[in-house]
């Protein structure tokens, strides 16, 4: 059973704040997920060999790295998403301010 | 006009010979949905405007004589999750309620390319997160068949909205079953292309391994027109292709070698349901196929590998909501953060706690612990490594038959709030549909008959599931256009 503490260890690297009940209702749901999903320790693999993370047959796409503009009807679609903007720049918080 | 809708083919015939005017079958949709829709729940946004305007450019090129494609003035639904340029993309949550899109999906700008007149946005779980709709954070959808029960999910209004006639046809996506499961509950054909298949542009991304884009139809015929029409390598998708280094397979129906998964029928299947599913390899016996039982061992290993791997790619996918560029932004503070975070984070938490609904809460906590360090490798990688496995079974089980024939979900639509406070329980509804999801194989669901329920005595329908190789999907169509046309399943419709 996950503890609240790691519960909200969990919430704090989501960048989702919990209230009081949540992390009760949170710690115990996480946890019966987490049993369940256990079971794959019965499959008797080799971890490190046998990990693959990409399953299709797809083959490798290259292009060359170049910049290739949106038309400007989507650059002001984008624009007007802006929460808070100055003229064309997203504005945000400053990082370092308290 | 009509109150149920034609085939696909029919509305092009239709048109072709003017029995109706392509703005007659548009205006016909919106009314039905102005007159049905409050009972359903399908729609979140009707495109009344664009869906005229289109119509009448198919009406002008009628007139003119020209040449229309496949898709030219069907009425066709898009969920939520994928972009329709200058509408809303909600994807059933709070945080994206004042998004507008700015581009098309690749699958929406070739559904238009054909003049495809697009109806609206239909509802959906949170983020494609649930089995049953109910995770949507604006408002349920009503089963067609039976009010009281769910329409299954996560793609659940564009389900319900090709059960109540609400649209000929509807995109939805598909990531552990959220095609083929709704598909199912609802008595409509659902396809899950296989993984690449279809171009992932433009869609709102769950778990990225995983996702694909697919058609809701009446029929198997419809559901590979809508397929052909959206289907292709994409420059904008690297992981989109049209698996053409793969040799192609026979799908003349007497040459298909038919395969019964023996794990699909263990325990935890309602009974009469099982009893469709047996029904229906019966009648695919009388083809002339060959039927034999083959064994996918890992079977049972597969929502486990699921629910591991999904969330993680949820965490890492949902990070990019945070309300600085688009979307819910310092709403609301309800949840004062006291702490030394920097004022940036303190906005980040409270966009994303005031936009998050507990399941993609629970979703992105879960993929956050399992990705963390000291927990990746029991999880993360073993998983992955599992999923190998998950693989290997169905390439092994594919030398020797072309379709996997199995139940679509062990039990018909449950009644709204039946899975209670316990996501497991939800999570069990993915049980057959999410191998093929891990082992990116095709699959479609298609009605196979019908179970009776109290307290409404509802007829609820039944999903019959059938899986082939990759790209492969021609074999799904070949097995899916004579099973429909042994039975009546799939020509009924519920009364709205």
């Amino acid at each position: 059973m996950l503890s609240r503490e790691e519960v909200l260890h969990l919430a704090t690297l989501s960048r989702i704040a919990l209230s009081d009940d949540e992390v009760d209702r949170f710690a115990s749901q996480l946890s019966s997920v987490l049993e369940y999903v256990g079971k794959i320790r019965e499959v008797d693999v080799d971890v490190q060999r046998e990990a693959v993370a990409n399953i299709t047959m797809l083959e490798n796409v290259m292009r060359e790295d170049e910049i290739r503009a949106c038309t400007e009807e989507e650059r002001q679609r984008i624009v007007q998403q802006f929460p808070m903007r100055e003229g064309d720049l997203l504005k945000t918080r400053g990082v370092f301010d308290a | 006009m009509m109150n149920t809708f034609p085939t696909i083919a029919e509305i092009a015939a239709g048109l072709h010979t003017k029995q109706y005017s392509c703005t007659e079958i548009t205006r016909h949709s919106l009314d039905r949905i102005r007159s049905q829709d409050a009972a359903i729940g399908a729609y979140l946004h009707v495109m009344e405007e664009d869906a005229l305007a289109t119509a009448s450019r198919v009406d002008d090129a009628i007139a003119r004589g020209e040449d229309l494609a496949p898709l030219a003035g069907v009425p066709i639904a898009v969920k939520d999750t994928i972009l329709v340029a200058d509408h809303p993309a909600t994807a059933g949550s709070k945080i994206l309620e004042p998004y507008v899109a700015a581009y098309d999906a690749t699958a929406v700008a070739r559904l238009k390319a054909q003049d495809a007149v697009l109806l609206g946005k239909t509802n959906c779980d949170e983020f494609a997160m649930g089995s049953s709709n109910e995770t949507s954070a604006y408002k349920p959808v009503h089963n067609p068949w039976d009010r009281d029960r769910v329409p299954g999910g996560s793609s659940g209004g564009s389900a319900a909205a090709v059960a109540a006639d609400l649209c000929v046809a509807a995109l939805g996506s598909d990531t552990g079953g959220s095609i083929r499961q709704p598909a199912g509950f609802c008595g409509v054909v659902g396809l899950k292309p296989t993984y690449g298949a279809v171009s992932r542009y433009g869609l709102i991304a769950m778990a990225s391994s995983f996702d694909v884009i697919g058609p809701f139809t009446r029929s198997a015929a419809d559901a590979r027109t809508v397929f052909e029409a959206i289907r292709g390598r994409d420059p904008r998708d690297a992981t989109s292709g049209d698996g053409r280094n793969l040799k192609s397979q026979a799908s003349n129906l007497k040459d298909l070698r038919i395969g019964i998964p023996k794990e699909y029928f263990g325990g935890g299947i309602d009974p009469d349901v099982e009893a469709c599913v047996r029904n229906a390899i019966r009648v695919i016996e009388g083809f002339g196929c060959s039927v034999r039982e083959v064994s996918l061992p890992n079977t049972s290993y597969g929502l486990a590998v699921y629910y591991v791997l999904m969330p993680c790619e949820v965490s890492a996918n949902l990070a990019r909501f945070d309300g600085i560029r688009y979307g819910l932004s310092e709403a609301d503070s309800r949840q004062p953060i006291a702490d030394s975070r920097s004022a940036l984070e303190k906005v980040y938490v409270s966009n994303r706690t005031a936009g998050f609904g507990p399941e993609v809460r629970r979703r992105i906590m879960l993929g956050t612990y399992a990705l963390s360090k000291g927990y990746a490798d029991q999880y993360y990688t073993r998983a992955l490594a599992v999923r190998n496995r998950i693989k290997r079974d169905f390439e092994a089980a594919f030398r020797d038959v072309d379709v996997l024939v199995t139940p679509t979900s062990p039990t018909p639509a449950w009644p709204f709030g039946a899975t209670g406070d316990d996501p497991l329980a939800m999570y069990l509804a993915d049980v057959f549909t999410v191998s093929a999801n891990v082992a990116g194989i095709p699959a479609l669901s298609l009605p196979c008959g019908f179970v009776e329920r109290p307290p409404n005595h509802s007829r609820l329908p039944v999903g019959l599931q059938f899986m082939s190789r990759w790209f492969d999907e021609d074999a799904l169509f070949a097995l899916g256009v004579a099973y429909e046309q042994a039975t009546e399943w799939h020509g009924e419709h519920p009364v709205v």
